[in-house]
């Protein structure tokens, strides 16, 4: 076990009154100034990569690996902030650009930040709005200077910039805050994907700089490289000299092949320090969980699980359960009869099948399942590192994930290989 | 048809009531007509009971709009009712039919009584399908024809506390002839003595209350004939149709209603359908209803709007002032402000009352109020209306759940509110306050 982040308070001296002013002064200076993260090391595998630990933000303690449900413009999609914190979700996410555009800081600031917005009183992390410039928005440029880009809603030109990101952020008053990075998509290939990596780092130190509130909002950077293990390196080798409190793993999660997909993150976790969390942007399925703790990371975010649920797709340990086929119109039994939610420990499979039919409120009971599946499924990878039988749990989780070995996909074999775990 | 209908009612005479376990209780009477009291003895076990005047919990299918029971149960009083439509439950009959438990269990509803109508009074359903035998009610996979035989299959399935006799309500549009209304009355009747007939052999349906329901379109005539023969029958109480707001103005409705409950029985429950505006349930309270559906904070909801009408009577100025809307807010209702939203049809249901505010609206942009000063409600104790109109704007599913748990709690407060006036003798005060007339 190992207490990181702490305070390194000078000794006091019994040296002449000058310098004992000075020490007192510095070690009032430190005292004061607690650090907005700590990362206190639970429990490491001994097979994997993988480690158990008490992250202390701002507003709460979170244990990880932790799965981030995403909550993008203030809200979780229909779920309150009661019922999400009776899920037991520590931190979830918003999203810059989306809460940039409407609201707007302003407004969220007199608000008491987005805390006090959506009434949420444990932690958030905020997004930079990089992805969405990508993902969502007719790009006019990208220079130094930032992302220009048109906004939807009036059609005036905007310009996100490092320091325009990291103001919103201190507005939003997030506990965790990401750098604005150059974000290219992991399937171009080419120069484009140094430039984009080296003006990431670029960035980093424009948004340190930016950052108002160092003490109470942490500044995480992100990995960029795409799928070139020497541009990772590079990237590695730099954003590791700033003094941040953590570090995501980007540019990945987007469409690439999964055995590059891997091999990135195994080559980020092992060029990131290991006092410090590691953030996997954007995974979120079951079995890339699985594998990428095993591969080194802490926390992950993902608009899938609650995505689906609006579709009538329920996450369970065998897969997923399309609640609006007919099969389950005369299916009795909960979605998952050993899932404590709300949901299963109330309804069944062929109630929320004729209630999809009748009102939205069917979408809510699969959002809420499926969060809760995401959040216990953590916990139990947790509690297995801790009890040291995470390989156990892993090949525990692929039998009943997968009807049979043959099905197991290659990649997370192989990924799992890596880390000296072996399936069947 | 007539000299059927008196056969029928000759034999049921000797029959048991219907559920008749059901009493009410009168605590007041105001000028022989406007009821306060307590339906006791409710459900199957007679286990539950029910102020009156009091509305029903309205679902879709078991569910009250956008909630789920945890977010349902935020609200401190529930009504004891929750009322199901067949026109959602009717598609399902085979899968109830299977699991054989009943909708309650199947729904994994509370502890509640089940009060199961024909029509959902919030839904438009088409007319011009009902003939002599049959009605036919709406759901999502289309047209379900009812007969009184499959009628009574669907509620031996559902296995309520209690429902409505199937009813030829098609009276409601505008120059409907009396041949027509006559006809609805005629049909109705036969219908009731069928269901009643049906029920009797029932062993589901045992201890399960039936409704008679009165029809009459805007006919006094018939009016009177359908509640003097629906009276004779062994019923547990009277559904009063065919009211719906829109169909006629509140001074006929009135008019019509108080003669109807002359006719009456004065020991048994009255429920209106299709009637949720504040003032006119008010005027319907004070004609002799009982009970009434609980729509309108749905309606409200979808709106995008939450209720805001006041509905204190209490001397106290403190808590007078509590439910107060701010100076600005009350000239702009008292101005008769009510824009109706722009993508609508000409149904006077779905345009806004001036009873609620519209969150959309850029007023509420910023400001950091609860929806309510003083509503003790989940929404109005953790959010604002700055909150809820960013919700709306962003297009956020969560707008629909804060809302419906608002406008659910500020509707069955105002119940309570008239229940509270009507024993204090404050029924005109609340009238003036309800539709913000009232000079301070």
């Amino acid at each position: 076990m190992s207490t990181v982040g702490g305070n390194m308070a000078a000794p006091i001296t019994s040296e002449a009154d000058g310098n004992i002013k000075e020490n007192s002064m510095f070690l009032k200076k430190t005292l004061s100034a607690v650090p907005p993260l700590t990362l206190r090391i639970v429990a490491e595998c001994p097979v994997t990569k993988a480690r158990a630990c008490d992250l202390t933000l701002p507003h709460s303690s979170v244990s990880t690996p932790v799965f981030m449900p995403v909550g993008t413009q203030g809200t979780l999609k229909g779920i309150t902030a009661d019922q999400l914190e009776g899920l037991g979700c520590q931190i979830c996410l918003g999203n810059t650009y989306h809460l940039g555009m409407r609201p707007g800081p302003e407004l969220i600031e007199k608000a008491n930040g987005l805390h006090g917005f959506m009434n949420w009183r444990r932690n958030l992390l905020t997004d930079s709005g990089g992805f969405q410039m990508v993902s969502l928005v007719e790009l006019s440029e990208v220079t130094e200077e930032g992302v220009k880009f048109k906004s939807p809603y009036d059609g005036k030109e905007i310009l996100l910039s490092p320091e325009k990101s990291i103001s919103i952020q201190n507005s939003l008053g997030s506990d965790i805050m990401m750098q604005l990075d150059d974000v290219v998509s992991s399937t171009v290939k080419g120069p484009r994907v140094e430039e984009a990596m080296h003006r990431s780092i670029r960035w980093l130190d424009r948004c340190i700089a930016a950052n108002k509130h160092p003490d109470k909002q942490n500044l995480f950077a992100i990995i960029q490289g795409g799928l070139d293990a020497e541009l990772r390196k590079a990237c590695l080798d730099e954003m590791t000299k700033r003094d941040v409190p953590g570090f995501a793993i980007g540019g990945l999660s987007g469409g690439e092949e999964k055995d590059d997909f891997w091999r990135m993150v195994t080559l980020s976790t092992d060029h990131l320090p290991r006092e410090k969390p590691r953030y996997l942007m954007g995974v979120g399925y079951a079995v890339d969980l699985v594998v990428c703790v095993a591969l080194g990371c802490d926390m992950f975010d993902c608009v899938f699980p609650t995505r689906t649920a609006r579709f009538g797709s329920a996450l369970v340990p065998w897969g997923s359960l399309q609640v609006k086929q007919k099969q389950y119109a005369k299916d009795f039994q909960p979605i998952d009869p050993d899932c404590q939610c709300p949901t299963c420990k109330r309804h069944s499979r062929a109630y929320l099948h004729a209630l999809f039919k009748s009102d939205t409120a069917a979408m809510h009971h699969i959002t809420i399942h499926n969060i809760a599946y995401q959040l216990t499924l953590m916990r139990s990878v947790r509690q297995s590192i801790v009890e040291g039988r995470f390989p156990e749990f892993i090949r525990t989780f692929m039998k009943r994930m997968f009807p049979s070995p043959d099905q197991y996909p290659g990649w997370a074999v192989e990924a799992l290989t890596s880390v000296n775990v072996t399936l069947e | 048809m007539l000299s059927t209908i008196t056969r029928y009612s000759a034999k049921l005479n000797i029959l048991m009531m219907a559920g008749s376990r059901m009493k009410l209780e009168l605590s007041k009477v105001v000028q022989g007509r406007c009821r306060l009291g307590q339906l006791k003895e409710i459900g199957r076990m007679g286990q539950h009971s029910l102020d009156i005047p009091g509305c029903l919990l309205y679902t879709h299918l078991g569910s009250v709009p956008h909630l789920t029971q945890d977010t349902l149960h935020t609200l401190s009083s529930l009504p004891t009712a929750t009322q199901v439509t067949l026109s959602n439950i009717a598609e399902h009959q085979e899968v109830l039919d299977e699991f054989k438990g009943g909708f309650k269990t199947f729904a994994g509803l509370h502890d509640t009584v089940l009060y199961c109508s024909l029509h959902d009074s919030a839904a438009h359903s088409p007319t011009g399908h009902t003939t002599n035998k049959t009605v036919s009610v709406w759901g999502s996979g289309g047209r379900t024809e009812l007969t009184v035989a499959k009628f009574m299959a669907l509620q031996r399935t559902v296995q309520p506390d209690w429902y409505q006799a199937m009813a030829d309500g098609e009276t409601w549009q505008t120059g409907t002839s009396r041949k027509r209304v006559r006809k609805s009355v005629d049909r109705s009747l036969a219908h009731l003595d069928e269901c009643l007939m049906v029920h009797q052999k029932s062993q589901e349906l045992d201890g399960v209350s039936v409704f008679g329901v009165v029809e009459g379109g805007d006919i006094l005539e018939e009016r009177l004939r359908s509640a003097r023969e629906t009276a004779k029958r062994p019923v547990a109480g009277f559904c009063l149709d065919g009211f719906q707001t829109g169909a006629m103005d509140q001074a006929l409705r009135s008019q019509l209603i108080a003669a109807v409950t002359e006719e009456l029985p004065e020991d048994k429950p009255r429920l209106l359908q299709g009637v949720g505006r504040p003032d006119e349930v008010l005027a319907c309270v004070e004609a002799g209803v009982d009970l009434f559906e609980g729509f309108f904070p749905f309606q409200a909801t979808e709106r995008g709007c939450a209720l805001c009408f006041r509905f204190d009577v209490t001397p106290d100025p403190e808590s007078a002032g509590r439910a107060r809307l701010t100076v600005a807010d009350e000239e702009r209702h008292a101005a008769g402000e009510t824009q109706p939203n722009g993508d609508l049809n000409c149904d006077d249901q779905t345009h806004m009352t001036r009873f609620e505010m519209d969150l959309k609206d850029k007023r509420h942009q910023d400001d950091f109020r609860p929806l309510v000063e003083g509503c003790g409600c989940y929404c109005c104790r953790n959010h604002q209306r700055a909150y809820v109109h960013h919700l709306l704007v962003t297009n956020e599913l969560l707008a629909g759940v804060l809302l419906m748990i608002h406008n659910t709690s500020h509707y069955h407060s105002f119940f309570r509110a008239v229940r509270d006036a009507l024993a204090n003798d404050k029924m005109d005060l609340l009238r003036r306050r309800v539709l913000g007339t009232v000079k301070e």
